[in-house]
């Protein structure tokens, strides 16, 4: 389909902007712009028509089932979408003075001190943006409470091999230097690689529990312990904390510091890739680091505190992206202390796709899973020539998404499936028997396999292409929009 | 069983699912969860509420705050109150677009894809640079992302920011600079505006400088000789913009610029007391591969069809890990979706005609607030005016009469503590400034 600058026409316009009837200063020639952007002209009723048809080539969990591992793939209720957009929210200016802003911050400390009762611990701050931001903000935490100790010999974060790919590179971006810990057959920490890495130059342990592979790590306790008789702290990376709400807390694993993604576990929607939210809790000896402003309680009042003498500073503008508040906070309302049966669902659902499944695919790691589980495609490699790569394209034309494909790392041809809570047995049962039909196909037809999907907007696509001559902008090779203004 | 929330099980469902497994109970699924740190109670958290009941909750939270409906705001600072079009909202709520996640497969994906190509494009148009990302958190990150690809472009560790440069955005630079091995250096501004030749001084052996333009004062910068005497030191000049201003001002790229960044808000999202918005991050062609986040590419298909994909990934944390430029995963894209159905709603005319409303308006205000100009200087859309008493007060009485003044810049400029800044967006009138004129005489006189 065409680009939105492809159906620009000179001349053609929506918006109307309001203008006064007053003059216009001058701007000083050297700051002035002279060639105006090549922006699309294109009336509103066909800027309406090309997202509607955008719209109609993707697929989002409205759409259909979407287990997309470790990504956490809910409905997105819409009465989350309503509340965000009352206007007393959605108009409110971020420098409002607190006394204009009380409704706000009421809901953000409501949402701290619920968030503070799910992981255990006592400190919140809800500033980080995203999960990956969380994590980049916990090592800033660490970094704090050691330099505050005297501890500056600390440079070192250990994180397991099933991680993902947000906790090496957050290391870096931090400052640290990364060691990396090995996973038992049976999927834990391995406590013996554990000790013998764990120093007086360990900061601290990042880790999802459960895991990558879906599995609650059986020796959590024990690893608590290695890190803390070193003086060393644990951070968990909260991407997998559906798995547990009310079922089992980050503190007391022995966490000390958490992030939460308010955009798995929390239901604020996607978006295609965002926004998220990505608060961080922590023990109260970590508090006086936290991200300036804080919302804290004075009596019947709320306010933002920014007077924080100890804190790590700012990790982005304003309070927090308050937006992603209201959906997670009607969320966690619609549900109450029955936040633990959504972990239960959730959790259910994933042990009955494994048990459904776990006959055609490999599954590396037998035992029940918690929210979320790992396949692997590697005798239908092996006996068929048949990919995960090849399970997930094919997928796509039973009208499900695919899941996550080829991550975690330790497992060959990985498929990782996480239905979460919101799915019908109904549902579940369809995606078991296209992974199922697949899974016979890969001995009967391969080659309709391999040039899976047959019935989306496209074919597969060439990324090798694409990273070697890249086109990230479009060329304005015909004559179009260019230097419309000056021609009128 | 399906009683709570948003679940879709029935007590059937349930137990011929946990048959299937080969369990009991739920309670047998958790039982690799170690006795000790399991959580033994009831969650102490509110009770939860029927959907009506949580509209009302909502409601009665939202009416508690001073939203730009309920009182005449001058509040700038870097969030606008600008129009957000209709349409915008239209296709924010279209489940295809809100409910997917980051298009990791293409096929199912073109949608966000081709709206993010298209949104990279127009970035790169309004700023007049080779390319965009899909998007960083907001205005503060990508000063710190543009910092760290400097640091890494030119291997010198020192970063120039101007003080006139948002305070929000240097604190957030100075938050990341240590992991980066990174020193700040910050220039003060003389009497309003950057100083080339001080900004040009500091530059020494600094990977980069970054002002804004307009700058945080609502002045405009003389931005050429800014980038310039950047240049000349061996530093990559980084503007940081205003979007809404690129119809009336120079982009970036067109005076030497090697990155423009900035806040994104201004086109196309609601205020939302701060967020969620969209930060944007444009860079020479030469940048390309030290680019943090998402960028998309076009392809072909199996049969020559166009299409789009997430392209140079080796650059991201799912492939190269520590090794990646960044650990972004979750950006904007939504926001910055919503930035670009705005620009196209616009087109090249109306955002010049944007640019024109609020500098006239700003115009018209500081010929009508009897209050001296701070610093006598070319605006955009923001004016800072000397007030007779603390600026603060000067906020407080005037919301008495239900006129918000703006912010009070003293809260980050220590001795300016009589100085207010005032935005004015085209949503705002000449008769709202005349009203905005009438309290003010009367809470300064």
């Amino acid at each position: 389909m065409e680009l939105i600058f492809e159906k620009s026409q000179p001349g053609r316009r929506a918006g109307r902007v309001p203008s006064y009837d007053l003059p216009v200063p001058e701007i000083p020639a050297e700051l002035r712009r002279e060639t105006p952007p090549r922006l699309p002209e294109v009336p509103e009723n066909e800027i309406v028509r090309h997202f509607t048809e955008l719209a109609d080539r993707n697929f989002g969990i409205d759409t259909g089932f979407y287990p997309l591992g470790s990504c956490t793939m809910k409905y997105n209720p819409r009465v989350n979408e309503r509340v965000v957009g009352l206007p007393g929210f959605r108009d409110l200016h971020p420098l409002q003075e607190d006394e204009g802003a009380q409704g706000a911050l009421e809901l953000m400390w409501e949402l701290q001190e619920i968030l503070a009762e799910v992981a255990g611990l006592p400190a919140v701050t809800l500033q980080p943006a995203a999960g990956s931001q969380g994590e980049l903000t916990g090592l800033m935490l660490m970094r704090a409470a050691f330099a505050d100790r005297g501890e500056h010999g600390r440079n070192v974060i250990i994180t397991a091999d099933t991680a993902h790919g947000t906790n090496p590179a957050s290391v870096t971006m931090a400052g640290f230097e990364l060691a990396k810990v090995a996973t038992t057959d049976r999927g834990n920490l391995d406590l013996d690689d554990l000790r013998g890495k764990v120093d007086d130059r360990t900061a601290g342990l990042m880790l999802t529990n459960p895991s990558t592979l879906g599995l609650f790590d059986e020796g959590i306790e024990e690893v608590a312990e290695v890190f803390h008789s070193r003086g060393a702290l644990l951070y968990y990376d909260g991407a997998n904390l559906n798995a547990v709400v009310g079922r089992s807390r980050p503190g007391d694993m022995g966490f000390d510091i958490v992030h939460y993604n308010l955009h798995k576990t929390f239901s604020q929607p996607h978006g295609g890739g965002g926004p998220g939210g990505g608060p961080v809790a922590v023990r109260a000896e970590l508090e006086p680091f936290l991200p300036a402003p804080v919302v804290v309680r004075d009596g019947d009042a709320f306010r933002l505190d920014h007077d924080r003498p100890r804190s790590i500073g700012r990790v982005r503008g304003f309070a927090g992206p308050f937006g992603v508040f209201v959906r997670s906070y009607a969320f966690m309302r619609a549900y109450g202390a029955a936040l633990r049966e959504m972990s239960d669902a959730a959790v259910l659902n994933a042990n009955y796709l494994l048990a459904r499944l776990k006959d055609v695919y490999d599954l590396p790691y037998d035992r029940l899973c918690m929210h979320e589980f790992v396949l692997s495609a590697r005798s239908l490699k092996r006996e068929h020539g048949v990919t995960a790569l090849d399970v997930a394209k094919r997928l796509m034309d039973h009208g499900i998404h695919p899941p996550t494909i080829y991550f975690p790392l330790v497992v060959s041809e990985a498929l990782m499936i996480e239905p979460t809570e919101t799915e019908t047995k109904e549902r579940l049962d369809e995606f078991v028997d296209a992974m199922r039909s697949i899974a016979a196909e890969a001995a009967t037809d391969p080659e309709t396999l391999k040039g899976a999907p047959h019935t989306r907007p496209v074919r597969r696509l060439d990324e090798v292409k694409a990273a070697k001559e890249p086109v990230v902008r479009y060329a304005f090779e015909q004559p179009g929009a260019a230097a419309t203004i000056e021609s009128r | 069983m399906s009683t709570a929330g948003y679940l879709s099980l029935t007590a059937a469902d349930r137990d011929a699912m946990l048959e299937a497994i080969g369990v009991d109970s739920i309670d047998d699924l958790f039982e690799q969860i170690p006795v000790g740190v399991r959580f033994a109670r009831e969650l102490d958290v509110p009770e939860a509420l029927p959907e009506a009941s949580l509209v009302r909750r909502l409601e009665e939270l939202a009416a508690r705050n001073a939203d730009t409906s309920r009182e005449l705001s001058f509040l700038g600072m870097g969030i606008y109150d600008h129009y957000v079009p209709a349409i915008v909202d239209t296709f924010l709520s279209r489940g295809e677009f809100l409910t997917a996640y980051t298009p990791y497969q293409p096929e199912m994906s073109q949608g966000v894809l081709q709206s993010i190509f298209e949104y990279q494009t127009a970035i790169c148009e309004l700023t007049a640079m080779d390319v965009s990302n899909a998007s960083g958190y907001d205005g503060t990150t990508v000063a710190a992302d543009a910092c760290l690809i400097a640091r890494h472009a030119t291997g010198r560790s020192k970063v120039v920011l101007a003080e006139a440069l948002s305070p929000q955005v240097r604190q957030v630079v100075k938050t990341y600079a240590p992991g980066f091995g990174m020193e700040v250096v910050e220039v003060p501004h003389d009497e309003g505006a950057t100083d080339p030749a001080a900004l040009g001084a500091a530059a020494q052996d600094a990977a980069a400088v970054v002002f804004q333009q307009p700058n945080v004062f609502g002045c405009l910068e003389r931005a050429p000789a800014l980038a310039a005497a950047a240049a000349d030191a061996g530093a990559l000049p980084v503007a940081h913009v205003d979007l809404a201003s690129l119809g009336l001002l120079e982009a970036p790229g067109s005076y030497g610029c090697a990155m423009a960044i900035g806040e994104g808000q201004s086109i196309g999202n609601h205020q939302s007391y701060g967020g969620p918005h969209y930060g944007f991050l444009a860079a020479r062609n030469e940048f390309i591969r030290r680019m943090p986040g998402r960028i998309v590419g076009e392809t072909t298909d199996l049969e020559g069809r166009r299409g789009f994909v997430l392209t140079l990934q080796t650059r991201e944390q799912h492939i190269r890990r520590e090794k990646a430029t960044s650990n972004m995963t979750t950006n904007q894209t939504l926001l910055a979706l919503a930035g670009l159905i705005t620009l196209c709603w616009l087109g090249p005319e109306g955002l010049r005609e944007l640019g024109e409303t609020c500098t006239a308006l700003a115009a018209y205000a500081k010929e009508r607030v009897g209050l001296p100009v701070a610093f006598d200087r070319p605006h955009f859309k923001e004016v800072a005016f000397r007030t007779p008493i603390p600026a603060r007060e000067v906020v407080a009485r005037a919301r008495e009469h239900g006129v918000h003044p703006g912010y009070p810049l003293g809260r980050d400029y220590p001795g300016l503590d009589d100085v207010l800044l005032v935005a004015f967006t085209e949503k705002r009138t000449p008769a709202d400034v005349d009203r905005l004129a009438e309290v003010l005489a009367e809470v300064c006189g």
